[in-house]
């Protein structure tokens, strides 16, 4: 382990630097190369991101709910032009739903979570005195930002922001003729999403490479803690898939700017036979979805990681079947590459083909399944302390199942085409995205806020939020799946088109209100986040007593996180009730005893 | 109004405030850590478990019960078997569902903190964990292999003498054409498109007309710039913009010429076999117990055909043709007995999000005894030598220059909508 010695080396250098000069405001707070801080602006960023995501969801949702109906504060918000009188316009409808989806996917739950959590914990919990390269983190922090500025600032271009939906199938995204949504604003999605993958990458690429090189003795890749594992994997498929999203967008460019046909072929539209033939929007299809596949993952595996380590944590007992866990997350890894085609059915794909993706899909069931039940038996005969924290996780490990279970449906072709792109899948992709991945991030939030500001956040509110968002969460997106099974398609502005439909329509104000409370509940998490920053009560060192090394740093942030050398680590991150032991927790750094066993 | 919703949102974070400052005092008075959650919340969060465990359960019962019937039944010969797949599928994940959650609840709530307790040090049971790899793996074998069966069912090719629909979207309505007499569908070429051959059917004196069309229309551009030599007032970028025109319609003439002449399968030109094909664009006939074979165009950007009482879904591609077979086993008058609904019909919609109008991107399914199909499609007009008057029916001519342009209810839907 030269290399933990070599930075243990680097560090006392860099600590007594760190003495002399006090750091510039800007260096510290604004262009900041420590990991911990832009992880607060990576959490922060999200945030801001993630109200205007929930917000524009609530918009929409009045309109259906109450189709027709005026409301005030819709013109409140969207002004004269896309709420006239308080009626939803029918593209700015198209407009919030796709950039609902967009900033949630990539925004919230991919810059913000892996941003957050890779960034807070890779090197505390390997033990390093930062990123590999603090540069690089800091310039994926500001191209996450820039991308972020752009595509909220799609929002008020002439014509609105993208509005194809946030899979931006061409030829629709393609033809600035399609649609109002389709022009510049579709351009700055793209470009935003330009500047995004490209933090990604660099984000992902430190991510890798600290976790591969920087560990710090004894922390063999067998004793990571399983966030580090999720981490890790999500960074990998995360550098291996982004990139293929930068060529279709690319290529979608050239197709929107340069009369280039890569998408496109035999289009007539508004009156004009277009000089295009040879392309095929299948093509982005395929090109999207195999980025698209692994994001999903790419999504959920942070969220799995944190509640490993947070259910292990307050449960006072080891994660379940650590090795098994670690296999899932390679085995759910692997798999999502080769899945993308099941979210292309009906595109009149080769059946054979679709039967290939049938089999590789209802694969991924197997680990998952291992890890519901592993996070099941890790509860079974534990001591369990209810924090914030862990009511999210366990929240996650319920909407994980529920979610999960009708994916078997969406991945069977021969049911899928009944289904696919209705509601059925609106449901079933929020209940995993928007409530699992959702709640691995808030109770991933609960938990390290103590590390990220040296305080606490309040218990009770954390207690209100996890109930009604979870009451809240199950209540928007469980009824959809009937409303989706009874033939309702998704992205449509009003059903009441539809006679068919009429009777599960009773549904959708009860959704709707269901929405708007759990909406509205997220202001008391908000609340909560920035008044305990300011005025929560001090953490101490190590306050859920746990294992893992990002504990044993100090409250107060220093650069280099340990004041002295980078402790070493003898045992792995899950000896909870350990009964060799009289104390219900042993951290990582301490020693073992003679005769002990390890695990 | 405006004042009124500030005014609740500033009340409202006050109130959280003030609540949250007594909420700190008394837990400063008592001395006790964040951190350390007291018997009391460790209790009150295990038995919510139970509460949400019954509710949610009680709730999902009720989902169950009220909407599970989620649509009639199936009335397309696949449809029978898609619903028994998705019977056996929802019956499985509905099990797997309860228990899951049951065993999660459950074990949250009977092991909440005990003081005097100290947690079982169980790291990992290979045992434990072979069984629900295994049984998961066994569940998916089966879902697999029924699911394949039923997969190539579906798709297989359609049998020999299965009757050949073509359905053609645009923003926003769909359009049927049915091969007539000859069985044979006419070439199309989305180069061939106006607003009164709105599928591109081929024939020679469609070509002849679109050929003059363009002429015309290239001839006035050039009039133009012509006149502009003379007299220049035209910006410098407008006339690029007009020789850029002129330019795409010439190149618009070339790939018409590039247009291939084929023999279909009955020996006539595909030029000329498009002159019987009916193009209708109020309803979709369908003859009850015949074979269909669906061949879906699309005009400009991605559709969805989805008619999801036939249980039949296709995405329809602008270039690339895809097909689905079904044959319709229950007719609107009897689907209306079943229902004892006298206002019911079938309906194809679009499931694929495709402009503003998405939402009502409808067409009327009919499905009737051979007889009584026969008898409808005799009344429909064939598309003819004459396009200019046959081809267009009295309600449709919108041209598709502005069904974007318009905010609300294109023309295109209205005449979609419109019975006959």
């Amino acid at each position: 382990m030269g290399n933990a010695e070599h930075t243990a080396h680097d560090h006392s250098h860099d600590h007594g630097h760190a003495h002399h000069h006090e750091e510039s405001w800007v260096s510290k707070y604004i262009f900041s190369q420590d990991h911990k801080m832009i992880s607060k602006q990576f959490l922060i960023t999200a945030i801001v991101m993630g109200v205007i995501a929930v917000m524009l969801s609530i918009f929409f949702r009045l309109q259906l709910g109450w189709p027709g109906e005026k409301f005030q504060i819709l013109n409140f918000f969207l002004g004269d032009k896309w709420a006239p009188d308080g009626l939803l316009d029918k593209n700015a409808y198209l407009a919030m739903v796709t950039i609902h989806g967009t900033i949630m996917v990539f925004f919230v739950l991919t810059g913000g979570l892996s941003g957050t959590f890779a960034n807070l914990l890779i090197p505390l919990q390997v033990g390093a005195r930062d990123m590999a390269s603090g540069f690089l983190n800091m310039l994926s922090y500001w191209a996450f930002l820039i991308s972020s500025i752009i595509m909220v600032a799609s929002l008020f271009v002439e014509g609105g922001a993208a509005s194809g939906g946030w899979t931006i199938y061409p030829p629709l995204s393609a033809l600035p003729q399609a649609m109002p949504g389709s022009g510049t604003g579709m351009t700055l999605w793209l470009i935003s999403m330009v500047f995004f993958i490209a933090s990604s990458l660099l984000g992902g690429l430190n991510y890798v490479v600290t976790i591969i090189n920087l560990r710090t003795k004894g922390m063999s890749m067998t004793r990571l803690p399983l966030t580090m594992w999720a981490l890790f994997v999500t960074a990998i498929l995360g550098v291996l898939s982004f990139p293929v999203l930068v060529s279709a967008a690319v290529l979608l460019l050239m197709d929107r700017s340069f009369g280039t046909a890569f998408y496109l072929s035999d289009i007539f539209i508004q009156g004009e036979a277009l000089d295009v033939t040879g392309g095929s929007p299948i093509l982005f299809q395929h090109l999207f979805w195999f980025l698209g596949h692994p994001e999903v993952y790419i999504v959920l595996l942070p969220a799995l990681g944190i509640s490993s380590e947070i259910i292990s944590t307050n449960s006072r007992k080891p994660i379940f079947g650590y090795k098994a866990m670690v296999g899932s997350i390679l085995a759910i890894g692997f798999l999502s590459f080769i899945v993308w085609g099941h979210h292309m059915y009906v595109t009149g794909m080769n059946p054979f083909l679709g039967s290939v993706f049938v089999f590789t899909t209802l694969l991924i069931a197997i680990p998952s399944a291992v890890k519901a039940f592993n996070y099941i038996t890790t509860l079974y005969q534990g001591n369990i302390r209810f924090t914030p924290a862990m009511l999210f996780s366990i929240g996650l490990v319920s909407t994980f199942v529920t979610g999960g279970l009708t994916g078997i449906i969406l991945a069977d072709s021969a049911l899928d085409v009944n289904v696919h792109d209705t509601y059925f899948v609106v449901a079933h992709f929020h209940i995993v995205m928007g409530m699992s991945a959702i709640f691995g991030m808030l109770g991933g939030i609960y938990h390290w806020f103590p590390k990220m500001y040296g305080r606490m956040m309040n218990t009770k509110l954390g207690y209100v939020h996890f109930w009604v968002t979870l009451v809240c969460g199950y209540g928007v997106f469980f009824p959809m799946h009937f409303v989706g099974m009874a033939g309702a398609p998704r992205r449509y502005y009003d059903y009441s088109e539809f006679p068919f439909l009429d009777w599960v329509l009773d549904l959708n104000p009860i959704i709707s209100t269901f929405a708007i409370v759990g909406g509205a509940v997220q202001v008391l998490f908000i609340f909560n986040f920035f008044h305990s920053m300011k005025y929560g009560q001090v953490a101490s060192q190590n306050p859920w007593s746990s294992n893992t090394l990002e504990w044993t740093t100090p409250v107060k942030h220093i650069h280099g996180n340990w004041p002295g050398a980078i402790p070493e680590v003898h045992r792995w991150a899950y000896d909870y009730s350990n009964p060799e032991h009289e104390e219900d927790f042993v951290p990582q750094v301490v020693p073992m005893k003679p005769g002990e066993h390890a695990h | 109004m405006k004042l009124l919703i500030i005014l609740v949102i500033v009340l409202a974070i006050i109130a959280i405030v003030q609540l949250s400052k007594v909420y700190e005092f008394t837990r400063t008075l008592r001395k006790s850590k964040e951190e350390e959650i007291s018997p009391a919340d460790n209790k009150l969060n295990a038995n919510l478990m139970l509460v949400w465990m019954s509710v949610f359960f009680i709730g999902t019962l009720y989902l169950y019960a009220r909407y599970g019937e989620y649509l009639p039944e199936p009335a397309s010969e696949h449809g029978k078997d898609v619903d028994w797949l998705m019977g056996i599928n929802i019956w499985m994940i509905t099990v797997m569902f309860f228990i899951m959650n049951a065993m999660l609840f459950l074990v949250a709530w009977k092991y909440q903190y005990k003081k005097d307790r100290k947690a079982r040090f169980f790291a990992h049971d290979n045992r434990l964990e072979m069984v629900w790899t295994l049984i998961p793996g066994v569940a998916m074998a089966f879902i697999i292999v029924f699911g394949l069966i039923t997969w190539n069912k579906i798709t297989g090719p359609a049998s020999e003498g299965a009757m050949q629909i073509e359905l053609y979207s645009k923003q926003f309505a769909w359009i049927a054409r049915y091969p007539g007499q000859d069985g044979q569908f006419g070439a199309a070429n989305y180069n061939l498109i106006s607003t009164k051959n709105e599928m591109g059917i081929v024939s020679k004196e469609l070509i002849a007309a679109k050929m003059e069309e363009l002429d015309s229309e290239i001839e006035g551009l050039k009039a133009q710039l012509e006149e502009n030599k003379k007299l220049p007032v035209m910006p410098e970028s407008y006339v690029e913009t007009l020789e850029d025109k002129i330019f795409r319609l010439e190149r618009h003439k070339q790939r018409i010429l590039d247009l291939g002449e084929y023999k279909t399968a009955n020996g006539m030109s595909n030029w000329v076999t498009g002159s019987d094909d009916q193009v209708v664009k109020s309803e979709l006939h369908l003859p009850v117990g015949k074979e269909i074979e669906f061949v879906f165009r699309s005009q400009d950007v991605i559709h969805s055909a989805y008619m999801p009482h036939f249980r039949a879904q296709m995405n329809t591609v602008p270039g690339v043709p895809t097909r689905f077979k079904m044959t319709p086993t229950i007719t609107t008058k009897e689907m209306r007995g079943k229902l004892a609904d006298d206002k019911f019909d079938y309906v194809l919609l679009c499931n694929k999000v495709c402009g503003n109008a998405h939402f009502n991107m409808q067409m009327k399914i009919v499905v009737e005894t051979e007889e009584e199909y026969l008898a409808w499609l005799e009344k429909q007009k064939s598309f003819g030598g004459e396009p200019a008057q046959e081809a267009a029916p009295a309600e449709g001519t919108d041209a598709p220059a502005d069904t974007t342009m318009k905010a609300a209810m294109p023309a295109a839907q209205a005449s979609a909508k419109m019975t006959h």
